[in-house]
């Protein structure tokens, strides 16, 4: 276009120039720190809700609630799980406190953290189009490109925040009502209380990146709609439908792509040597959900006409 | 002003419906900037509008005319279908990071994070704006809430305001930088009668520091208090632009006789020659022609007319809307 356009920076109009002052930084390129102001406000706020306290108690809950059933289940001196049955790990927490952190997390990976996730995700854009705050955000000017990215950096640091909730519930709990020490893998082998604690922090880093693609997913849905409650609503069914689709043997051919296929995979970090290929899948996966619904995502939400 | 007419020569030419403006001085020019929705509904047809620096912009129209929908496009939310908009001489929505940070705006009222304070409503806002040095923030936010008069409910949490006070906090973001441009979308709304006329003086005195205000309201009397350039707009199109000043002077004002003897004065009147009598309760109105009225007064009374009133009316901006457009102020269609 014209020499105008070319050079950014406010207009050095004389007649207007001397009548309002310059506003401070118009001619500055944004450091580092102003440009991450939006993602500070983003977490604070998200963080300030009274929903994501509730989720998050939730997900607190899950392990309290697991730990005693085991602690009441197994008074009496009998195995817990009933002999297989129930989450992975379920039946070593008894001789190791530290097992109830795996537990928790097998039991919370395929539905309690993925909702929690896609309430979060749902209601990034469509929850502030739905209060019109959206259009203030982006007359601010926030930036398309830059308020997407900031949401979807604040789903997964909550994806990050939910699951070592998760964790750090169940290790308390654990700690509190069972014994802790040396632990055995699932080949047999001997590893320390410190290598496991390790490894527990490693899986729990697993977990939450096994959300990525849920939270791209859920963002995605989120810049199709001007409702928040549709858009939650629609990625936790989308979960859901995935989850049973992934049951029917008849779809085995198409499982591999499903964004949960690979979840548990987590266990394998529990093998020594530690079983790789599930969790490499699992990772790129979710690198592949992540690519293709946040491009989505980006090209639906830079061309949409905010419209409320 | 000649370097600046050269590097702004591929517009030079646009001059909007104005005439008057020239282009290198509009804070906002449009042209032929029209807006169909996907369900083919016309929302905008063919715009062309010309905002002058430093004035107060009145923009008019019933609901429905098409004035958010123009706001939106000229704030980069909604693009064009065809035509430009160009804002502080940029185009937008193209230009939105330049140009945003120097437009304050309230746009179909405010929406604010009922969970959190007014104070923290506006420190979200002024985060969101990459220029905003997060240094002056707090200064700046408790300067935007004193000007507002919002500084005693700053900590209470914005769900808890009166829709007055919303609209207050929504204009305090709005002042949060100093800006060359102010678009405000029905300001008063919700605002009893002393809010109103604070949001007024507001309005004058950013307007006196040489801010540009773009007012949209349907309170006619509004536009006239406060705005020295307006514009209508009806059906997506644009009716008229230009000076206040020169709208109201283009519908006529009446001379307006009070009198209890009303066939007594019209018959005086038309004698005199005077066209277009009407003859009321009160007495007779009437088209004011062109001689000094005095002796029209002066005639009355020699004919024994008890004249208790004699005066020419001046045009509301009201009637020389009505006369443009032929119709009222009624939702569109």
């Amino acid at each position: 276009m014209s020499r105008a356009e070319a050079v950014p920076g406010p207009d050095t109009r004389p007649d207007l120039g001397e009548a309002v002052a310059a506003p401070a930084g118009a001619t500055r390129s944004p450091g580092l720190l102003w440009t991450f102001g939006l993602f500070r406000s983003e977490l604070a706020t998200t963080f300030r809700r009274w929903r994501t306290i509730a989720l998050l108690g939730v997900l607190a809950a899950v392990p309290i609630l697991v730990g005693v059933a085991i602690r009441i289940e197994t008074s009496d001196g009998s195995a817990a799980g009933g002999g297989g049955e129930g989450p992975a790990f379920i039946s070593q927490v008894t001789n190791n406190g530290l097992f109830l952190v795996f537990t928790a997390l097998a039991a919370t990976l395929p539905f309690f953290l993925p909702m929690a996730i896609g309430v979060i995700a749902g209601d990034a854009i469509a929850g502030e189009a739905n209060a019109g705050t959206l259009r203030y955000l982006l007359v601010a000017p926030a930036g398309r490109t830059r308020l997407l990215l900031t949401k979807y950096a604040t789903t997964m640091t909550f994806c990050l925040v939910a699951t070592l909730v998760v964790a750090v519930s169940a290790l308390t709990v654990g700690a509190l009502l069972f014994p802790l020490g040396d632990l055995t893998t699932i080949s047999g082998t001997r590893i320390s209380f410190a290598e496991g604690l390790g490894r527990a922090l490693f899986i729990a880093l697993v977990v939450a990146a096994s959300l990525v693609g849920v939270a791209a997913l859920g963002l995605f849905v989120s810049t199709l709609t001007n409702s928040g409650i549709a858009a939650m609503a629609t990625t936790v069914g989308l979960l859901i439908t995935v989850q049973i689709l992934d049951q029917i043997p008849q779809l085995h051919a198409l499982q591999p792509y499903f964004f949960s296929h690979y979840w548990l995979s987590f266990a394998d970090l529990m093998r020594e040597p530690v079983y790789w290929d599930d969790l490499v899948r699992n990772l790129g996966l979710q690198g592949l959900y992540a690519a293709v619904f946040g491009s989505a995502a980006w090209a639906r939400f830079a061309a949409k006409d905010i419209t409320v | 002003m000649e370097e600046l007419s050269a590097a702004e020569s591929d517009r030079t030419d646009d001059t909007g419906g104005a005439g008057a403006v020239p282009a290198e001085d509009a804070v906002i020019a449009t042209r032929a900037l029209t807006k169909r929705y996907r369900g083919g509904q016309l929302a905008v047809d063919g715009l062309d509008l010309t905002v002058p620096a430093g004035s107060v912009f009145g923009f008019l129209g019933p609901n429905g005319s098409g004035k958010t929908t123009t706001i939106r496009m000229l704030m980069g939310l909604i693009e064009p279908t065809s035509g430009t908009a160009r804002v502080l001489g940029r185009p937008m929505p193209r230009a939105t990071r330049a140009v945003l940070p120097q437009v304050g705006a309230l746009i179909e009222g405010p929406a604010l994070y009922g969970f959190l304070s007014g104070r923290d409503n506006l420190m979200r806002y002024d985060a969101a704006d990459p220029t905003a040095d997060p240094r002056t923030r707090r200064t700046r936010v408790a300067d935007a809430l004193d000007r507002v008069g919002l500084t005693a409910a700053a900590g209470k949490k914005a769900k808890a305001y009166s829709l007055g006070m919303k609209q207050r906090l929504g204009l305090a973001a709005a002042l949060l930088q100093s800006r060359r441009l102010l678009v405000l979308d029905e300001p008063t709304n919700g605002l009893d009668p002393q809010g109103m006329r604070e949001i007024r003086a507001l309005v004058r005195e950013l307007a006196s520091d040489g801010t540009t205000v773009f007012l949209s309201s349907h309170l006619l009397d509004e536009i006239e208090q406060v705005c020295t350039h307006a514009a209508v707009m009806a059906q997506g199109r644009l009716v008229v632009q230009g000076a206040v000043a020169d709208l109201a002077a283009g519908a006529r004002g009446r001379l307006v006789v009070t009198t209890p003897d009303p066939g007594d004065a019209a018959r005086v009147l038309k004698e005199q020659g005077v066209a277009d009598l009407v003859v009321t309760e009160t007495g007779v109105t009437a088209e004011p022609p062109d001689r000094e009225l005095a002796e029209l007064n002066a005639a009355l009374v020699t004919a024994g007319v008890r004249v208790r009133g004699f005066g020419v009316e001046r045009a509301s901006l009201e009637d020389a809307f009505v006369a443009l457009t032929g119709e009222g102020f009624d939702v569109a269609g």
